[in-house]
This record gives C-alpha cells, sequence and structure tokens, in this order.
C-alpha cells in the first residue's frame, strides 16, 4: 500500500424530491480518502436514496458528487466502478459462489488463472476459502453476506458502498461481522460508505456517522463526540437511551427545582429553551452529595428494573420529572443499590453535562 | 415425536387417535374430488382405449394403429400438426417475451391494467374470436382493404384459409398461456439483482443477457410448454381458418366419427395424441424440472 488507491468523495448540493418528498435536501459532505463513514437515520430519512445516488441508481434533481476530481453524476452505475454490498446480499441465483465472485472479473477480461487467484483471495479473506462450487441457496445468511462481501471487493473498487448488509443477521453473528468488516477496511485501502439504522453498528464500525433525518444531515462527527456531544435532540434520542429535561441556562449552570447543575462549557445555541440530556449510564447514585464534587440532583427511587449485565434505578426528581440511571450489576454495585421510595442522590459529571436546545 | 407409535406417556393414546380422526377428515373431504376426476377423467380414457382395440364390426383388431404408421395421409396430419404447434409457439415467444418483459418493468398500477388488455381475450368466446379473425383476413377483409386502399399492395394479400390464417389466429388465442407464466416469473426477479450486475461492470444489454433471461427461463419454460401442449389438440381454429388445407390431428379424429362413424379410429387417433402429449410432458421434465418451471422458481 504504498501510494494510496482509494478515493475521495465529495458530495455537494444533492437534492432529490418524490413528488412532494424531499428524500435528499441539498446534501453535502467531503469524504475523506480511506474514510470509514456511516450514514445512520430511522427509515425513510434518505440515507439509502443518498447511497443509490452514489452508486449511480438513483437521478437527483440537482447536485454534484465527484470521485476523487472526476464529476461522476451523469456516469451509468456500470462505469463508476464502485463495489457494492446489498441489503439482501443481491446473489445472483444461477451461479455458484466462484462465478458469483468472479462476475466482476469476468467482464473486466481477467484471464482465467488470474481469476481464480483472484476469487480464491476474496473467499479466503471472507473465510469462505472451500466454499467455491456450492450454490447460493446452500449457504446460510451469514456465508451469504461473506460472499456478497467478496463479489464486493474482488475486483478492488476504491470506493466500497454498503447498505444495511448486516440487519438480516442474527444479533451475535451481526457483531462478529461488525469486526471483520472493520478488519477488512484497514487491511484493504478503500473508502467505505455504510449505510445502516443501527446505531450501535455505526459507533462501532465507523471513523465518522453522519446522522441524517427528513433528509438532511443531523450531524456529522467521530463517534465519540457524537455520543458525549450531540447537538440536536434528535441526535442525542436516537444515538443511546436518554431522559429529557426541559431547563433554563444562566450563568454557565442549569437550574433544576432546588439543584443547580454547573456545565464544563457553555451550551452551543443561544436559544432560550434548552434541554438537559441525562445519560442512564453518565449517572451514579451516591450516598450523600459530600461524597463527591459532581452535581446533584435529589429525588426518590421509583422503580428497579434488573437487565442482567446492569440495573436500571428510575428516579423521581423533586419537580416530578423521572430519569433513569443505570448501575453495573458487579457484586458492590448491585449491593448498594437503593431499595423503591427510598430518598438518593443523582451524581453527574459536568463534563458529561449535555444540553441542547429545544427543537423549534 | 415417537409417541403417535408406541402408545406411551401422558396423553399418548388421546393424542393418537386425534391424529387418526383428522387424517379420516381429510379424506372425506377429498373424496368429492378424487371420485369426480375418476368418472370424468380415468373412466373416459379407459374406455377410450378399449374402444380403440375394436374395428367397425367389433372385431378385436391392431389395425387402427397400424394403420397410422402406413397412411401417408395420417403421417401428413402428424406432421402438420407438428409444424402447426411448433410455429405458433415460436410466434408466441418471439411476442411474448418483449410484451412480459415490458409489462415486469412496468410500475404494478400501470402492470396491471395492461394485464387486463392481455387478458381481454380469455373473456371472449373463442368461437367468436375465430370468426373476427376471419372478417379481417379474408380476401375482401378489413386487412386487405386497407393495405390496398393505401398503396402497400396491388392485390389481396392470401392472409386465410391456409397455414399463415391458421397460425395469426391460434397465436392471439394461446399468447396469454404463454404470458401470464412468464410474467408471473419476471416479476419474481428481484430487481437488486440486475443493479448488481450493473454496479459489477455489466451494460443494460449485458444485465439483461447474463442475469434477467437465465433467471426468466423457468417462466419462459412452463408458458411454451403450456402453449405446444394445447396447440397439438387444437381443433376450431385451424377448421375455420385453414380453410380445409390444414388437417390437424383433431380434425381427423373429427372426421373419423363424423365421415367415417369410425369409433374403433377416431379413439386410436385419441390415444396416440395423449400419449405423445406424456412423453412430450415427461421429456420436458426431464430436460428442465418441470415442478421447478411450475412454482416458478
Amino acid at each position: 500500500m504504498a501510494e494510496r488507491r482509494s478515493l475521495p468523495i465529495t458530495i455537494s448540493g444533492v437534492t432529490k424530491t418524490y413528488g412532494a418528498l424531499k428524500a435528499l435536501d441539498d446534501v453535502s459532505i467531503d469524504i475523506a480518502s480511506g474514510e470509514f463513514l456511516t450514514l445512520l437515520g430511522p427509515s425513510g430519512s434518505g440515507k439509502t436514496t443518498l447511497l443509490m445516488v452514489l452508486a449511480g441508481f438513483v437521478r437527483p434533481d440537482h447536485g454534484s458528487v465527484r470521485f476523487g476530481d472526476e464529476e461522476m453524476i451523469t456516469t451509468p452505475p456500470h462505469r463508476r466502478g464502485v463495489g457494492m454490498v446489498f441489503q439482501n446480499y443481491a446473489l445472483f441465483p444461477h451461479m455458484n459462489v466462484f462465478a458469483n465472485v468472479a462476475y466482476p472479473l469476468r467482464l473486466r477480461g481477467v484471464a482465467r488463472p488470474e481469476m481464480e487467484e483472484r476469487v480464491g483471495k476474496a473467499l479466503d479473506l471472507v473465510q469462505l476459502g472451500e466454499l467455491g462450487h456450492r450454490g447460493v441457496h446452500q449457504l446460510s445468511g451469514g456465508q451469504r453476506q461473506r460472499v456478497a462481501l467478496a463479489r464486493a471487493i474482488v475486483f478492488e473498487p476504491r470506493i466500497l458502498l454498503m447498505d444495511e448488509p448486516l440487519s438480516a443477521l442474527d444479533k451475535k453473528l451481526r457483531e462478529q461481522m461488525q469486526i471483520e468488516i472493520k478488519h477488512l477496511h484497514h487491511q484493504l485501502d478503500m473508502t467505505i460508505v455504510y449505510v445502516t439504522h443501527d446505531q450501535r453498528e455505526a459507533l462501532t464500525m465507523s471513523d465518522r456517522v453522519a446522522v441524517i433525518d427528513a433528509g438532511r444531515f443531523a450531524q456529522v462527527d467521530g463517534p465519540r463526540r457524537l455520543y458525549e456531544r450531540p447537538r440536536t435532540r434528535f441526535v442525542a434520542d436516537f444515538i443511546g437511551e436518554s431522559s429529557f429535561l426541559p431547563v433554563r441556562v444562566s450563568e454557565g449552570a442549569v437550574r433544576l427545582g432546588g439543584d443547580v447543575l454547573r456545565l464544563s462549557e457553555a451550551p452551543w445555541s443561544q436559544a432560550e429553551r434548552q434541554i438537559l440530556v441525562l445519560r442512564p449510564e453518565k449517572l451514579e447514585i451516591v450516598p450523600d452529595r459530600g461524597a463527591t464534587d459532581a452535581n446533584c440532583l435529589r429525588g426518590t427511587v421509583s422503580d428497579l428494573i434488573f437487565q442482567g449485565e446492569s440495573v436500571l434505578v428510575y428516579v423521581r426528581l423533586a419537580g416530578g420529572e423521572q430519569i433513569a440511571v443505570r448501575s453495573p450489576s458487579r457484586r458492590e454495585t448491585l449491593a448498594a443499590v437503593p431499595e423503591v421510595g427510598q430518598p438518593v442522590h443523582v451524581a453527574l459529571d459536568p463534563e458529561d453535562a449535555i444540553v441542547v436546545p429545544e427543537d423549534p | 415425536m415417537t409417541a403417535a407409535v408406541t402408545p406411551v406417556g401422558t396423553n399418548a393414546e388421546a393424542l393418537a387417535a386425534d391424529s387418526r380422526r383428522e387424517r379420516r377428515r381429510a379424506f372425506f373431504l377429498t373424496s368429492p374430488a378424487a371420485l369426480l376426476i375418476a368418472v370424468v377423467v380415468f373412466v373416459p380414457v379407459g374406455w377410450l382405449f378399449w374402444l380403440s382395440l375394436f374395428d367397425p364390426e367389433g372385431a378385436l383388431t391392431a389395425e387402427n394403429y397400424t394403420r397410422m404408421l402406413g397412411s401417408p395421409a395420417y403421417v401428413k396430419t402428424f406432421k402438420t400438426t407438428f409444424e402447426v404447434s411448433f410455429v405458433v409457439t415460436a410466434v408466441c415467444v418471439l411476442i411474448g417475451y418483449p410484451l412480459a418483459y415490458l409489462l415486469s418493468q412496468l410500475p404494478a398500477r400501470a402492470a396491471n391494467v395492461c394485464m387486463v388488455f392481455v387478458l381481454l381475450p380469455f373473456w371472449t368466446s373463442l368461437l367468436v374470436r375465430t370468426y373476427a379473425w376471419l372478417v379481417l383476413l379474408q380476401r375482401k377483409g378489413l386487412i386487405n382493404t386497407w393495405l390496398i386502399d393505401l398503396g402497400v399492395i396491388e392485390q389481396p394479400l392470401r392472409l386465410v384459409h391456409n397455414f399463415t390464417g391458421t397460425v395469426i389466429g391460434m397465436v392471439h388465442i394461446l399468447l396469454p398461456f404463454l404470458v401470464l407464466p412468464l410474467y408471473a416469473a419476471m416479476r419474481s426477479i428481484d430487481r437488486d439483482l440486475i443493479r448488481a450486475a450493473a454496479n459489477l461492470g455489466s451494460s443494460p444489454v449485458g444485465a439483461f443477457w447474463r442475469v434477467f433471461f437465465p433467471l426468466s427461463l423457468p417462466g419462459l419454460f412452463a408458458g411454451v410448454v403450456l402453449v405446444f401442449v394445447l396447440c397439438l389438440g387444437f381443433y376450431v381454429t385451424p377448421a375455420l381458418l385453414g380453410g380445409g388445407r390444414v388437417q390437424m390431428w383433431a380434425m381427423r379424429i373429427e372426421s373419423s366419427v363424423n365421415l367415417y362413424a369410425n369409433w374403433g379410429a377416431a379413439s386410436a387417433l385419441g390415444v396416440v395424441l395423449l400419449i405423445v402429449t406424456l412423453v412430450l410432458l415427461w421429456a420436458l421434465n426431464k430436460l428442465f424440472g418441470l415442478e421447478r418451471v411450475f412454482s416458478g422458481r
């Protein structure tokens, strides 16, 4: 990998409307060469439409898509040279595994010995080395997924598009494939654009995540920043669990009932009405407020839910709002979990206090 | 799972009895249909076979079958039947494949509307449609008049009372039988497969021949088998549009009964037609796997 083969992608001003519906509303983003970018959003948000625009299957109303320095917007799909993994894999049912993976090489006029070598290599890469002669219908879901991946990378495209490739797999297999695809990304020099509605998948795999809502990017950031500094209520709600409390901010602090919470930085928005976002796992039940330097909220335990790896403690605050606190189920923390009806203090580090503007 | 075999354990006997009752009920429910099939299919076919073994005087003979091999008239009928069937099927494929392809690519709503037009012939009597073709195709029919008025031709074309007329009429009537299974097969082809082919580098024409066409073949075979087998036994259309010049198998059967009152000869012809059809189906099944064809996979 002496020189970089992967290409940067520049999307600017892409708009696509279906009747009155704006599937993509003036979308622009620069994707760096070799980057793993995930388009994350609920169904109908436009994430798949954007991917189809990149692959050339959807013609936008206007806008520009460039791979490297080359404008691609009117290039037909078969001349774009991008790999793609489809949601339902789209393996050719009338061909065996070998013929499926060899398909793009055959079209490119690769000679038989080289074709066999490259198909073998691609199948090895997805750990299916022995299955070349199998029919597609003889494969399990996970194996089909791997064949689709091998077929998409065998011709060494410089850009790889993936449309919810893991959504049909069960949870265990999905998590395993996430790690494998991430490793493949490091091994192969490709720019990857990945579409998913699964926020955990997005955080696990990506260099950057673009959260998309109603055809627009709500926020584009690295996984950690996206999680810890969501800019809108939509992003905070879509990624991770949260309790939302409407608050007013003054002098770098939030007032909630009789309690004052300090903030580590001023909210980015100057909006009058703000919302405090409380992540359950960032909160801690403490015996009394003297024991910690952190912010504290007072309340009463209203419910306890045992979830295996953790216990969810619901606390009703003095003002009547209910928040959730997640406590890991280690022996000592489990023993410290209070009972229902008991008054408690909930601690929050100022660094973990998130304030977003109320949606207009 | 083995409780039904050895009635041990809780409720094993009651469950086994319940299962027996269910099978008995299923048998009673299907028996009227089974009886009907037996009466209207197996009894007549058996009787047909029996009749074919006797001459007009009621003596046991194999003459009805040997005559078919020896007489040139019979051999000619045999040849004509296959010629007509082959040409009609081929023309149906040439017209029907692009039609089914167009329908399968239309949005569902538009395709449904167009499908009504494909099915319209189904709802009109076969006899009416055949006479309609006679009006259109004859010497002073609509088509010839128009073509002469437009100056395209000077002498009227011979469009009916011959092979051409027979084929035109039969194609019209049999086309839906090709289009319907083909359309169903084409609709079930995942569009992402065509997209995948394009994404991997196939031009639209390449994607069609390498992916779409092979996947539509089971539907095409189903349609071809239906049309061909129906052709073999066609009577009304060739009788009216062939003008006596096109002798098909079914017409030979008719003349054996009505003209010569030779039930033995007619039965033998029927038996042979049935056997030829069955052998054909068997061979196609061997070649392409019909159960796969009719399930549209």
